[in-house]
C-alpha cells in the first residue's frame, strides 16, 4: 500500500470502484439508488398492469359526481345532492375539528397529570401512575369503544325525558345527556349579520365578528401588559392595570353580543329527538374522550421527563430566592422544560391527528369514513381514494409539524 | 504494480412481475377450496352455527358452487366481509365468489367491474321501529335517528327517500349488522333500515321480536345475488348455471330426496340434461357431467334451501312472495338447460 500511495497519477481502473475508498461510497449509493428505482418502477408497472387487467382507468373524476349519501356531522352545508369532493371536505373538517379538540384536551390533562405524578403527595403521585400506566398500555381503539359503549348503553334515551314525571332530567335545565349524544345550549343571534359566501362555504358573519373582536381585545391587552412591564423596568413601579385589562377584554365583546341580540338556544325535546342547541354526537364524544385520555397519558410522561431533565439546582435556587413552589414550577421549571417537551409533543399531536381515522369504528364521519370509506365503496375508486387520502393526511401532518417546529424554535434554549 | 481486476456480478433480483394467467376455475381446482365472501353474520343468510360451521341462504350458494366445481360442498373457505370491504376483497382476488346479499346495480355491474351471475333473492329496503314508538308508516319518521350500514345501497336509498319526502333524519353510520342491532336495541337510534329480509333476520334474533314492527313501506328494489370478477366468462358462467341449476331443480321437482332416483334416468329430457345423464352440458363449462347433481346434493334445490334457512318454518319466517317460482306467481325463473 505504501508503494501505491506514493504513485503520483494512477490511471482509473474498474476495480477502484470497489476497493478505493474515494469511490466506494458512490458505488454503493448508486447501486442502492438503482435498486430503489427498480423497486418503484416495479410497483408502478404492477399497478398499471393490474388496473388494466381489471379494466379500470385512473381518474379523479368521481370527486365531481353526486355523492348520494348523508353525513350526520356537517360543519359546512352538505346533503346527499352534493359531490363526493364536497363530502371529502366535510370529512376533512370533521377530522380537523376532532384533532384540535383532542390535542387541546390531551395537552391540558397530560400536563396536569405529568406534574402531579412528580408530586410529593404519595396518593396523588400513585394515582397518576395508575392512570398513566392503565391508559397508555391499553390500545386506543378499545378506549374509544369503551366510551362509545358506555354512552350508548347506560345513558337515557331521549324518550326518557318525556312526560310529566320523566325518568331522566336535563342538567341545569340546559344540558341533555342522552344515549345519542350530549345536547348543549348553542349561541343564537337575533340581529344576525347574515352569512358570507367564501369558496362555496357560508361562514356566519356573527361568529367571525365575535372572533375578530376577541382577538383585537386580547392583542390590546397584551400591549397594555407589555407597556406596564416597560414602565416597571424603567421606574420600578408597576402601574395598576387590572381594571383596564378587564375593561379591554370584556367591554367590546359585551357591547357586540348585546348589539347582535345574543342569547342561548336551549335544546328541547321535539318529535323523536332533542332539537336546538348544539348536539355533540356519541361518535364525536367517544373519539374525543378516547383519544384525549389515551394520548394524555403519553404527554404526561413527556412532561415528567422534561421536568426531570431540569437540574434540581434550578428549583433550589428559586426556593433560595423565596419563590413559591407553584411559581417556581410555572416561571422557572416549565419554561426550561419546554425545550425538552416540545419535540416529542409534536409526535403526539401527529399521532392524535392520524388516530382520528379510527373514527370508522364508532361511525364518526371523518376523512377516512367519507372519502376513504363510503366514497370508495360507492365509486370503486380504491386506488385514487386511498392515494388522495394519504396525500391529505401527509399535508395535514406536515403542516402540524411545521407550525410546532416554529414554536419549538421560539422556546428552545437560546445559545448566546 | 499489482493489477487486480474485480469482476463483480450485480445480481439484480428478478423483478419481472409475472402474472398468473391461470383461469379462476384452474386456480380454485388447484387450491382445492373455494374462497367465498359472506357477511360477518346475518342469521339465516350467512352465520356460523354453534359448531362454527357456516350456515344460511347465501352460504348454500357457496356450497353448491364448491360441490359443482370440486365435488365437495364443504371445501369452502368462508371470508367474512363488511359492506365496505366486500368489493375490494373480490376485486383483489382474495375471494372468488361474493355471496353476501349484495344488490345488483348498474354501477356495480358496469363501473366497478363485477359480473352478477343472477338473483337469488328479490328484496326491498324496509324500516324497523320499536312498537312502543307508535309509528305505523315510514312517512311519520321525520326527524328520526336512523341506524344504517355504511357502504350499502340502503344508505343511498335512505338519503333519496327522506329528501324526496321532505323529511329530515339523523344517520348513524354502522359497520356491521351486529353493531347495528346493539345500537338499535340500546335506543341509540329510533329506526333500523336495511333490506327487509335482513330486518326479519335481525328481528328473529331479538329476545322479544314482538316488540318491534317492520313498517309496510318498501322503498327500493334490491335484487340480491352472487357476483364474481368481470373478465373471466367461464367462471361467471359456472356460477350462473349452478344457481340456475338449483332454481331449475325446484321447477322440475328434483329434490335432495329423489335426486338419486332421478339421476338414474327419467323420461323428462330436461331433467336428464340437468343431471348429466343426457348431453354434455358439464363439459361445455369445463366441469364434470354431474356438476348440477353435486350442486343439488349439497343442500337441495332452491326451494329446499329457502325453506331450511329463511323460510316460514324457521325463526326468520320469510314468505316466498316475489321469490316463488315463476309458475307460482313469483320472479324466480331459470333459463332452459339445453
Amino acid at each position: 500500500m505504501a508503494m501505491d500511495s506514493g504513485a503520483p497519477q494512477r490511471s482509473f481502473t474498474l476495480g477502484m470502484l470497489l476497493y478505493d475508498t474515494r469511490y466506494r461510497s458512490y458505488t454503493i449509493q448508486i447501486f442502492a439508488l438503482i435498486l430503489l428505482m427498480l423497486g418503484a418502477a416495479w410497483l408502478v408497472d404492477n399497478t398499471i398492469r393490474n388496473l388494466a387487467a381489471l379494466g379500470k382507468d385512473f381518474s379523479f373524476d368521481f370527486l365531481w359526481s353526486t355523492s348520494g349519501y348523508d353525513i350526520s356531522q356537517r360543519p359546512i352545508e352538505y346533503d346527499s345532492t352534493y359531490t363526493h369532493g364536497r363530502a371529502a371536505i366535510v370529512g376533512l373538517l370533521n377530522t380537523l375539528i376532532l384533532a384540535v379538540m383532542a390535542c387541546v384536551t390531551a395537552t391540558v390533562i397530560g400536563v396536569i397529570a405529568g406534574v402531579l405524578r412528580l408530586s410529593k403527595n404519595w396518593i396523588v403521585a400513585k394515582l397518576m401512575t395508575v392512570y398513566i400506566e392503565t391508559f397508555r398500555n391499553v390500545p386506543v381503539l378499545i378506549w374509544i369503544i369503551v366510551v362509545s359503549a358506555v354512552m350508548s348503553e347506560s345513558m337515557p334515551a331521549p324518550s326518557a325525558f318525556r312526560g310529566d314525571t320523566p325518568d331522566a332530567s336535563m342538567l341545569f335545565d340546559s344540558i341533555a345527556i342522552t344515549n345519542r349524544g350530549v345536547y348543549v345550549p348553542g349561541p343564537l343571534f337575533d340581529n344576525s349579520l347574515g352569512t358570507v359566501s367564501v369558496l362555496g362555504v357560508q361562514p356566519s358573519l356573527d361568529i367571525i365578528a365575535v372572533i375578530v373582536v376577541l382577538a383585537l381585545s386580547i392583542w390590546a391587552n397584551v400591549r397594555l401588559v407589555r407597556h406596564a412591564a416597560k414602565v416597571q423596568n424603567a421606574t420600578g413601579i408597576r402601574p395598576k392595570t387590572w381594571w383596564k385589562s378587564i375593561l379591554i377584554l370584556l367591554a367590546p365583546i359585551t357591547i357586540l353580543l348585546f348589539a347582535l341580540g345574543f342569547h342561548l338556544d336551549y335544546p328541547e325535546l321535539r318529535g323523536f329527538n332533542f332539537q336546538g342547541g348544539i348536539q355533540m354526537r356519541n361518535s364525536l364524544l367517544a373519539m374525543w374522550l378516547g383519544l384525549s385520555i389515551y394520548t394524555a397519558a403519553f404527554i404526561a410522561e413527556i412532561v415528567r421527563a422534561g421536568i426531570l431533565a431540569i437540574n434540581k439546582g434550578q428549583t433550589e435556587a428559586a426556593y433560595a430566592l423565596g419563590v413559591q413552589p407553584s411559581k417556581t414550577m410555572r416561571l422557572v421549571i416549565l419554561p426550561q422544560a419546554l425545550r425538552v417537551i416540545v419535540p416529542p409533543l409534536i409526535s403526539q399531536y401527529l399521532n392524535i391527528t392520524k388516530n382520528t381515522s379510527l373514527g370508522l369504528a364508532v361511525g364518526y364521519m371523518d376523512l377516512r369514513s367519507t372519502l376513504g370509506g363510503i366514497t370508495i365503496n360507492q365509486t370503486g375508486r380504491e386506488l385514487e381514494g386511498m392515494l388522495l387520502m394519504m396525500l391529505i393526511y401527509l399535508l395535514v401532518s406536515l403542516a402540524i409539524s411545521g407550525v410546532m417546529n416554529v414554536y419549538n424554535n421560539r422556546v428552545r434554549l437560546k445559545e448566546r | 504494480m499489482k493489477k487486480s481486476v474485480f469482476l463483480g456480478t450485480l445480481a439484480a433480483a428478478a423483478l419481472a412481475g409475472g402474472f398468473a394467467s391461470a383461469t379462476t376455475l384452474e386456480d380454485v381446482q388447484a387450491a382445492g377450496t373455494l374462497n367465498c365472501g359472506v357477511s360477518t353474520g346475518v342469521n339465516g343468510f350467512s352465520a356460523p352455527d354453534a359448531n362454527g360451521v357456516w350456515q344460511g341462504f347465501d352460504v348454500a350458494v357457496c356450497r353448491a358452487v364448491a360441490a359443482a366445481v370440486l365435488g365437495d360442498p364443504m371445501a369452502v373457505n368462508f371470508v367474512p366481509t363488511t359492506g365496505q370491504t366486500r368489493f375490494t376483497a373480490l376485486a383483489s382476488g382474495e375471494i372468488d365468489l361474493l355471496a353476501r346479499n349484495t344488490t345488483w346495480t348498474f354501477s356495480r355491474d358496469v363501473d366497478l367491474g363485477f359480473t352478477f351471475v343472477g338473483v337469488n333473492y328479490y328484496d326491498g329496503q324496509g324500516f324497523m321501529v320499536p312498537r312502543e314508538l307508535g309509528v305505523s308508516s315510514a312517512t311519520e319518521l321525520d326527524g328520526a335517528t336512523v341506524c344504517i350500514q355504511t357502504g350499502t345501497t340502503t344508505e343511498l336509498n335512505l338519503a333519496d327517500y327522506f329528501r324526496v319526502n321532505n323529511m329530515s333524519y339523523e344517520p348513524v353510520p354502522i359497520e356491521t349488522n351486529a353493531e347495528a342491532q346493539q345500537q338499535y336495541l340500546a335506543g341509540a337510534c329510533d329506526v333500523y333500515t336495511t333490506d327487509a329480509s335482513g330486518l326479519a333476520a335481525t328481528r328473529a334474533s331479538f329476545e322479544t321480536p314482538g316488540d318491534h314492527v317492520i313498517l309496510p313501506e318498501i322503498i327500493s328494489k334490491e335484487p340480491l345475488g352472487p357476483l364474481v370478477r368481470q373478465g373471466d366468462d367461464q367462471w361467471a358462467d359456472i356460477n350462473r348455471w349452478v344457481l340456475n341449476a338449483l332454481i331449475a331443480a325446484e321447477e322440475l321437482g328434483v329434490t335432495s330426496a329423489n335426486l338419486e332416483q332421478m339421476a338414474a334416468g327419467t323420461d323428462n329430457p330436461e331433467i336428464n340434461r340437468l343431471l348429466g345423464t343426457e348431453g354434455d352440458l358439464g363439459a361445455m363449462l369445463g366441469l364434470s357431467a354431474d356438476f348440477a347433481r353435486n350442486a343439488i346434493a349439497a343442500g337441495g334445490n332452491y326451494g329446499e334451501i329457502f325453506a331450511a334457512t329463511i323460510g316460514e318454518a324457521t325463526p326468520i319466517g320469510l314468505a316466498r312472495g316475489l321469490n316463488a317460482q315463476w309458475t307460482q306467481g313469483g320472479l324466480i325463473y331459470a333459463p332452459p338447460f339445453r
